[in-house]
């Protein structure tokens, strides 16, 4: 069993990372900041002006360790990858099942399943530990939506072919988001919800859940990697020039619980305030440094809590799910598993 | 697996101070210096066996002495600090 290796967030601008002897050593200003013995990490996150040594990015991918740019705000940049790893012939049964509708179209039933259902229990539990207290008109549209995205459920499991199956996830994401204001249990008029925004977000919960689908994506990324399939070549997303589409599809089952339920409790806990935003000229609403770092350990946190996989039956950490999923995906495309079994909250 | 390994050099024989570097330098890379001559390492069997070797060749055992401490995989609880030098948690979120 892998063991689930920590990340390394260098957010300090200025800050330089650099390799002694096994260790990843981080300065700001020539004085040490941070050492950690490389073993223990899986990967490097830099964000907006900090760098790291040759040397040390050198060691990196002869380590396999995951290094990625992203700009001051936590937008993606770069990624910095060594020799192409992984089973030739891994690849080419996920190129071939791509190219086969009918395969294709399986696995993106079984990711909008997911999507959807893990959609449906953030409905459910925002129910059950707050429905009480709401006033009529809101429950009754949580309520309605738990029973749309029950619906379109149960039509994502009618065969249909991948266009059809991008159509009913996009009518799932338009009920969840149409009701998301109403997870929201804090009264301040600052976090309200109205929509989904990016590129760039328009409010602060655009911007926690940008910044969140952003930490994910790269997790998701280094899983596909790690166990040899091409990020980029996905099922459900729509091939794109640097688009790592499979990353994409990867992230669809974990969205719900591992991004928008830690921005949900962020918020409601009133662990972010209004101080960990900042209103850009153009309208856009981006994180303060401060503010990213609170977000960061929440996250790195929440990534150490373990649950039951339901398929394997074993206690796993969450930070390692992206793994899991990606290594039952593998043996899907293998042809060791007659389908992809998504990761399913109870 | 959390080892706490303790060593003691005898840096006024021919050669001590270069097996205290390597000795320092092989702990160093597999863990955290917690006091002097004391390092806390978070190791996998596999790596704990590289680390082993790798100071059992750096040590003169005539006069030099090594100690392994085994805590286990649940180590981090059953250790307390009290003072100065407070050590960090390399398996808490790591931000520089």
């Amino acid at each position: 069993m892998r063991r689930h290796l920590n990340t390394l967030y260098v957010t300090t601008e200025g800050a330089y990372a650099r390799k002694d002897g096994a260790n990843v050593v981080v300065e700001v200003d020539d004085a040490e900041r941070l050492r950690v013995p490389a073993h223990m990490i899986g990967g490097i996150v830099l964000f907006g002006r900090t760098s790291l040594s040759p040397a040390l990015m050198g060691f990196c991918l002869e380590e396999g360790i995951a290094i990625t740019h992203l700009s001051e705000h936590g937008r993606f940049l770069a990624r910095v990858e060594g020799p192409v790893s992984g089973n030739v012939l891994l690849r080419r049964a996920q190129y071939r099942a791509a190219e086969d509708p009918e395969k294709a179209a399986r696995i993106t039933r079984s990711m909008v399943l997911a999507k959807t259902v893990n959609q449906r229990a953030v409905v459910r539990r925002t129910l059950r530990d707050h429905g009480g207290a709401m006033d009529d008109p809101s429950r009754a549209s949580l309520e309605a939506a738990e029973a749309r995205l029950s619906d379109i459920a149960r039509r994502i499991e009618r065969p249909a072919g991948v266009d059809g199956l991008r159509g009913l996830e996009g009518e799932a994401s338009a009920v969840y988001f149409g009701v998301f204001d109403a997870f929201i249990r804090k009264a301040d008029p600052f976090f309200r919800f109205e929509g989904r925004s990016r590129r760039p977000p328009l409010d602060p919960v655009n911007a926690l859940l940008s910044f969140l689908y952003t930490l994910l994506t790269h997790d998701c990324r280094s899983a596909l990697e790690t166990v040899g399939l091409d990020p980029a070549s996905g099922f459900l997303h729509a091939l794109r020039p640097g688009r790592p589409s499979l990353a994409l599809d990867l992230l669809e089952e974990f969205r719900p619980h591992l991004a928008d339920r830690l921005a949900l409790s962020l918020i409601n806990r009133g662990q972010v305030g209004p101080s960990a935003f900042r209103r850009m000229d153009n309208g856009a609403v981006l994180l303060t440094e401060d503010g990213r770092k609170t977000v960061l350990v929440a996250w790195q946190e929440r990534k150490k809590e373990e649950l039951l996989h339901p398929f394997i039956e074993e206690k796993v950490s969450i930070g390692l799910l992206p793994h899991l999923q990606a290594q039952l995906l593998a043996r899907h495309l293998r042809g060791d598993l007659d389908g992809y079994p998504p990761m399913i909250w109870k | 697996m959390l080892v706490l390994v303790s060593y003691d050099v005898d840096t006024t024989s021919p050669g001590g101070p270069a097996r205290l570097r390597r000795v320092a330098r092989a702990c160093q890379d597999f863990g955290q210096r917690v006091q002097f001559s004391v390092f806390e390492c978070e190791v996998d069997p596999a790596q704990w066996i590289a680390l082993k070797a790798r100071l059992l060749k750096a040590i003169d055992s005539e006069r030099d002495s090594l100690r392994f401490y085994f805590l286990g995989a649940q180590g981090r609880r059953r250790v307390e600090h009290v003072g100065a030098k407070a050590s960090r948690d390399l398996d808490g979120p790591l931000l520089a």
